[in-house]
């Protein structure tokens, strides 16, 4: 077990880069803690398999250092710093029994059978493959294949992390959730440091304690699946993260105001103060579908909307703080809620509502909770 | 769902039927209707049963030729697998120089084989020769048309030249379908190099050294032209393979009943033995 201290890390395959663009992982200082779990979340692309590979030691970072409690292990072979990995596909040795590879990193380093026999039992055990021990490894189902390779890592006490590279892709969803399950149970019960890279935020929230959300090279947050959702540092995250992804709106900030679609948003003054002094080439505001409120028929304030009176109107438009009119255009039942999308201006967003809200067709009034709408100087969260 | 029944369908299958019955079954049964004849010429033909097989079994001449090949196929086997997988696997693995590599190792086998024979025919030749002339000077008695010896070792020699290559380029593509993880995972496992190539490489090889022992077996047990042009059978019979035998026999003497009497035999254990082959190889892969 360590702890992995990535330090001023960034990587580029070019011998000479340039800029940003030339960078599969950009400048990161990251320390993970011992008997952490940790996920790796991003599409394709984003540079997560580097990032992997730099940790396991396939790679060898261009920049910066990568430090196993305390020790810079940039130039250390996997096997020398004591990784195991999970591949994509299960990798197994064909020709041999399940008993023997799981015996086989112990094997190699000269173990007494004795010691491998006790060793592959409990791992065997662990993992729910003792009565396929004597079968050959070519002849199990994909998610046995996945657990062999699993257990050929769990079966050397001296791993200092175990890494997961999309390790259920090949698993069939029903399993998936077992294996899942499984792995979280190995955690609690080892405490070993574990990287596990995904592309879907499901697997990463179950999975991991703090996750990693990478976009173009670089981890644009780092935290548990709860600040991810509630409170997103960059636009990617919200758009990846949930489902549907958060809203954004084109914003704008004038003499000290900030207004969305025309109308003015409340802000403390603080905020204020901040965005007066960021710079930045654009404003966005950021609500997530699950925050929007959408005020219902029955609603005291919305009976007095609908009255005709033009200054009554204004004043309580005034009064409702960030409530807008919105004209409906989709209502899409998924059975337990619903997901409406809506226009505002010429903006489309999402909200989500609880299964038994009835929503009017034409126009509805919408409130922006001031709490949970965010707003992003450049992509970045200004907070 | 009613499934139409249109007898005309059969009409489909036809074309296949008429290549198959013109490639394989008439020659065969035409082989097997001399085998029970004694031919002596146009009109003249006696049925004889299964004379000729039990005069074809007992024919010492036949005996000693088929014991020379199973002796060369065994070697070409014996030879031609490991080196042509350790050439696969000491090729590199991208780049230019893999590309040469490919080059340079399929030449042999775009060679037509009388052409092979007529190569080492001259290559062998102590007075006009590179081969032949150099070992020669360099104090060895070598002469591949006086000593059956020199013979049997030019003869396999020419047929690892010419055919080790096809090993090697089946072994080459197996190799290069084993995905990196197989190799990553193995450092991470601290495999040794030999046990790398025992677990990973070699059962992942399986398949296409199944295929290359066929062809190798089938294709060496039925060599013909090479020796032929090379040593004519010679020195006495000592390079005379099955098939030169055999055309002896049926365009030589015109023994066309005996002939193919021992076509059929021929065929029967080029048959079995792939069958054992086959058999031996499938059911190690299956294991338990």
């Amino acid at each position: 077990m360590a702890e992995i201290h990535l330090k001023q890390l960034a990587h580029s395959y070019s011998d000479n880069p340039q800029g940003h663009k030339d960078y599969a992982i950009r400048e990161m200082d990251h320390v993970w803690e011992k008997g952490g779990a940790y996920a790796l979340l991003g599409p394709s692309g984003c540079g997560k398999s580097t990032l992997l590979n730099i940790i396991s030691g396939l790679v060898t970072p261009s920049e910066g250092q990568i430090l196993f409690d305390g020790h810079e292990v940039n130039s250390l072979t996997p096997q020398q710093r004591n990784i195991a990995q999970v591949f994509q596909f299960p990798v197994i040795y064909d020709t041999m029994s399940v008993y023997d590879n799981l015996a086989f990193p112990l094997r190699n380093v000269g173990k007494s059978e004795a010691e491998i026999s006790a060793k592959v039992k409990d791992i065997s055990y662990m993992l729910e493959l003792e009565n396929v021990l004597k079968k050959k490894a070519k002849n199990l189902t994909a998610d046995e294949k996945q657990k062999v390779s699993m257990g050929r890592g769990l079966v050397r006490d001296d791993v200092s992390a175990i890494l997961f590279d999309e390790p259920l892709t090949v698993i069939d969803p029903h399993l998936k959730w077992k294996l899942r399950r499984k792995l979280k149970q190995i955690h609690e019960q080892f405490n070993i440091t574990m990287v596990y890279v995904t592309h879907d935020q499901l697997e990463a929230s179950t999975f991991a304690d703090k996750i990693a959300v990478m976009y173009g090279g670089q981890v644009v947050q780092f935290g548990t699946p709860r600040e991810l959702f509630e409170k997103p540092e960059h636009t990617f995250v919200g758009y990846f993260i949930g489902s549907p992804g958060m809203n954004f709106f084109d914003a704008n900030f004038q003499q000290n105001e900030l207004y969305l679609d025309g109308h003015q948003i409340a802000l403390s003054k603080e905020m204020k103060s901040k965005l007066a002094i960021t710079p930045y080439n654009n404003l966005k505001l950021g609500i997530r579908p699950e925050f929007v409120e959408v005020l219902e028929a029955d609603s005291p304030l919305l009976s007095q909307l609908n009255s005709d009176d033009a200054n009554t109107k204004a004043a309580l438009l005034d009064s409702c703080e960030n409530c807008f009119k919105c004209e409906v255009q989709v209502v899409s039942d998924l059975g337990t809620y619903k997901i409406v999308s809506l226009k505002l201006g010429n903006t489309e967003f999402k909200a989500r509502l609880p299964e038994e809200q009835a929503v009017p067709n034409g126009s509805v009034y919408v409130r922006f909770p001031g709490n949970w709408l965010k707003v992003y100087a450049d992509e970045y969260l200004v907070d | 769902m009613n499934k139409v029944e249109n007898n005309k369908a059969w009409f489909l299958v036809l074309p296949v039927f008429l290549l198959v019955a013109f490639s394989a079954v008439v020659p065969l049964m035409t082989v097997v209707n001399y085998s029970v004849q004694d031919i002596f010429d146009a009109t003249n033909r006696y049925f004889v049963g299964v004379e000729w097989f039990k005069e074809v079994l007992r024919d010492p001449r036949l005996h000693d030729s088929l014991i020379r090949q199973f002796i060369f196929s065994f070697c070409v086997l014996l030879i031609e697998i490991p080196l042509g997988i350790s050439v696969a696997l000491m090729m590199p693995k991208e780049g230019r120089w893999s590309a040469l590599c490919l080059i340079l190792l399929a030449i042999p086998l775009l060679i037509p084989w009388n052409v092979v024979g007529t190569i080492w025919q001259i290559f062998g030749r102590a007075d006009i020769g590179l081969m032949g002339y150099y070992l020669n000077a360099m104090g060895i008695d070598y002469n591949y048309a006086g000593n059956s010896g020199d013979a049997w070792a030019t003869v396999l020699l020419m047929d690892v030249w010419h055919w080790t290559s096809l090993i090697a380029l089946l072994c080459y593509s197996g190799l290069r379908a084993i995905p990196d993880a197989y190799y990553q995972a193995a450092r991470i496992d601290r495999a040794s190099g030999w046990a790398i190539f025992r677990y990973i490489q070699l059962p992942k090889l399986q398949s296409v050294l199944l295929i290359g022992i066929l062809l190798r077996f089938m294709d060496s047990f039925m060599i013909y032209t090479e020796p032929f042009v090379l040593t004519g059978g010679g020195p006495g019979n000592s390079t005379t393979f099955l098939s030169q035998t055999l055309t002896t026999m049926a365009i030589g003497q015109f023994d066309l009943g005996r002939a193919g009497a021992f076509s059929l035999i021929y065929f029967l254990i080029i048959l079995l033995v792939s069958w054992l082959l086959y058999t031996a190889m499938t059911h190690a892969e299956k294991g338990e």
